[in-house]
């Protein structure tokens, strides 16, 4: 099937305006537009311009290196990927459970994670457009900007933040990049002397996130009709959650909810993604585009993220962020949320709810002390093949996160699959942007803050492009790039490809250039 | 004829700072943020020009660019040489910039290989999936290089990413006319 507006009839006759780069957003993208004479959008894409080959060069290494590697996908997220690496190498050490301390020690260097990620997106990178309007003065719509107009409001975000980052370091042992989660538990307790800083800013912090969650649904309540319909699109949407259907971040089944709200898949152990989602790959993005196996790609794409995480879950288990989410789900009526800018709003309540969950924990006596490591090698879990194999998904900022490893005899991984949450809003981002192009691109000029809406619906769902560029995927596009190399790379295209790469010679105006 | 006594009020100009993050992962401008609430402090003798934080998509005259990150594709080529035409003094921020870093893993790996690989024994694709190869999708070099192989650099800013306080001491020297040097503590590699 063919999304509405993702490939235009006759490109060769459309005007190009490129977003590039689309900025505010972590990693590298880009949008196209073609236009027709009218000022009509005819197609739009969001591109992802960059691969790395992560998936690739980790295999062949020791696996106990890999949960400090991966961190380098993203230096937003680095704990989601270092503890969903650690989770799966937790089954390939045979710690099932890993111990107490372990497990909240990693679950506290987690929720400082999406406390820190969250309050980044919120303040420094979207608080410009919400602040000062979609089309304000490109100038200044940017976090220095704030600082000078809502110093209050700036200062909140860089506090905030800076507490996340905190909650890492004590943890972690740095900021970014750290090294505190090892397969089966951690290497460190946390330091009384870290553990004072913590409690003694854990209040002040509390009352910044309310404030914070104050200020989005209030943007929602003073202008309803731009809140609740810019960029909306209905969908299902994906997130872990507690076997008890409590909100859940580090550790979790999978459930779907569809777009009416009706729960279509739950309780599915983190184990058994691969029956519930494929992948897709279309020619013009490095992204891939995930879709639900049994209801196929037409129909069967997903959200992740906080809309989906606020929605999806029964309840919170901390009071502050319930009573938030209870007047969050009220706004829609009975029916589920379906508008892109709400995802600041339930990003928000996230923040709230992951303060509260710190502040438990700080209060939990085994982060400073009792037993690190767990594990028995003759439990270890293993593929059909007899290799160790582990799957460890986690609800990073972005949505949920996959890391999937197999691991030989020699200790070396010989497999590494990674399904990061940006991919999984792939297709969702395409249609917030095509949403707007509907909405906005009715026939009138061309402006720089008319394309900072589409940017402003991209932002929404905080992408982290560069968690997406993981992929070896699009190593393909070496077959482009070969000119100087063509006969290698050309054989390699035909004699692989020859049902499926020849075909696209017919796609609009590629490959041959 | 008397002189003007010397207005020694006047605002010196704010210099204008670039960033960029090519085959990097963000962390070397994580980290610049983890500065904290000095960042306010900061803003008042800088100001930014094209920048992830900023929707300045074209740079323009700088005094300083940071570049994050090592080259993977064609365009982050193109965007080096237009940093460094338009930066003063360029900085090659972090192990990236500095040595390819980590994405420099795949060097070893043939890319024909790679690409049967990934599409024929990754768990998970659709049976449709066909390969990108969309002009607007820059190309990939065959191998991740460092800056320093393309452009003149400056300064070397090493770490995995560098501190927060090491960026700090080191835009605090440039600010302040100084040659920049990290005492010991802030020069570090991990």
């Amino acid at each position: 099937m063919a999304f509405d507006l993702e490939t235009a009839s006759e490109p060769g006759k459309l005007r190009r305006v490129a977003i590039d780069p689309v900025s505010r957003v972590e990693g590298h993208g880009k949008v196209t537009l073609l236009l027709d004479e009218h000022n009509r959008v005819q197609q739009a894409r969001l591109h992802i311009v960059e691969f790395r080959g992560f998936e690739k060069f980790i295999e062949g290494r020791p696996y106990w290196e890999v949960p400090v590697m991966v961190q380098r996908l993203c230096g937003i997220c680095p704990v989601s990927h270092h503890l969903a690496a650690s989770k799966a190498f937790d089954r390939v050490v045979g710690a099932m459970p890993i111990t107490a301390s372990a497990g909240k020690i990693r679950r506290l260097m987690h929720y400082g994670q999406v406390m820190q990620s969250n309050a980044l997106h919120f303040f420094h990178l979207s608080s410009p457009d919400l602040l000062f309007g979609f089309d304000s003065e490109v100038n200044r719509r940017n976090i220095i900007g704030v600082a000078e107009k809502h110093p209050d409001i700036a200062r909140k975000g860089v506090l905030l933040r800076k507490f996340g980052q905190e909650v890492i370091r004590a943890t972690a042992g740095k900021r970014v990049h750290g090294t505190g989660s090892v397969p089966g538990g951690v290497n460190k307790h946390v330091s009384a002397a870290d553990h004072a800083l913590l409690k003694a800013d854990l209040g002040k912090m509390r009352d910044f996130a309310q404030d914070a969650v104050t200020i989005a649904k209030q943007l929602h309540a003073q202008n309803p009709a731009l809140y609740d319909h810019f960029g909306a699109f209905r969908s299902s949407m994906m997130s872990l959650v507690a076997p008890d259907g409590a909100l859940e971040l580090y550790d979790g089944d999978l459930r779907v909810r569809d777009a009416s709200g009706a729960t279509i898949v739950d309780h599915v152990p983190d184990q058994d993604y691969l029956n519930l989602i494929e992948e897709e790959v279309r020619p013009w993005t490095y992204m891939k585009f995930p879709y639900l196996k049994a209801i196929g790609p037409d129909t069967g794409w997903y959200r992740v993220g906080p809309l989906a995480r606020v929605q999806n879950c029964d309840y919170i288990g901390t009071s502050l962020a319930e009573r938030e989410r209870r007047e969050f789900v009220d706004w829609g009526r009975g029916e589920p949320i379906h508008a892109t800018l709400a995802y600041h709003w339930a990003r928000m309540i996230e923040v709230l709810h992951t303060i509260e969950v710190i502040g438990e924990l700080l209060d939990d006596p085994d982060i400073l002390a009792g037993e690190r490591m767990a594990g028995d090698p003759a439990r270890a879990q293993r593929h059909a093949n007899g290799e160790r194999e582990g799957i460890g998904v986690i609800e990073a900022p972005r949505g949920t996160l996959i890391h999937h490893y197999r691991v030989g005899d020699d200790d070396l991984v010989t497999m590494c699959n990674l399904i990061v949450s940006t991919t999984h809003n792939n297709q969702a981002m395409n249609e917030a942007v095509r949403s707007v192009a509907r909405q906005y691109f009715d026939g009138r000029a061309i402006t720089e803050g008319l394309l900072n809406h589409i940017e402003v619906a991209i932002r929404a769902y905080d992408p982290c492009l560069s968690c997406a560029t993981h992929a070896l995927g699009q190593m393909p596009l070496d077959v482009v790039l070969i000119g100087a190399d063509g006969s290698a790379v050309d054989h390699v295209l035909r004699s692989h490809t020859g049902d499926w790469s020849r075909p696209q010679a017919g796609a609009p105006s590629t490959a041959t250039r | 004829m008397t002189m003007d006594p010397l207005d020694i009020h006047h605002a010196p100009r704010k210099l204008r700072v670039a960033t960029v993050s090519l085959a990097g992962c963000f962390g070397c401008h994580m980290s610049l943020l983890d500065i904290d609430e000095r960042l306010f402090e900061l803003i008042e003798h800088v100001e930014f020009d094209r920048s992830p934080f900023t929707d300045i998509k074209q740079i323009g005259r700088c005094d300083i660019g940071l570049i994050e990150g090592g080259l993977c594709n064609a365009e982050n080529v193109i965007v080096l040489r237009e940093f460094r035409a338009h930066c003063k003094t360029l900085v090659a921020v972090g192990a990236c910039a500095i040595t390819g870093g980590l994405p420099a893993q795949r060097n070893h790996l043939d890319v024909g290989v790679m690409l049967t690989e990934v599409y024929h024994t990754r768990p998970g694709l659709s049976a449709s999936s066909r390969i990108p190869d969309d002009p607007e999708l820059p190309l990939p070099l065959n191998q991740v290089h460092p800056i320093h192989e393309v452009v003149h650099v400056d300064y070397f800013l090493p770490g995995c990413p560098p501190s927060a306080d090491a960026f700090w001491a080191f835009l605090n020297d440039l600010m302040a006319g100084r040659t920049p040097h990290l005492g010991h503590g802030l020069l570090q590699y991990d």
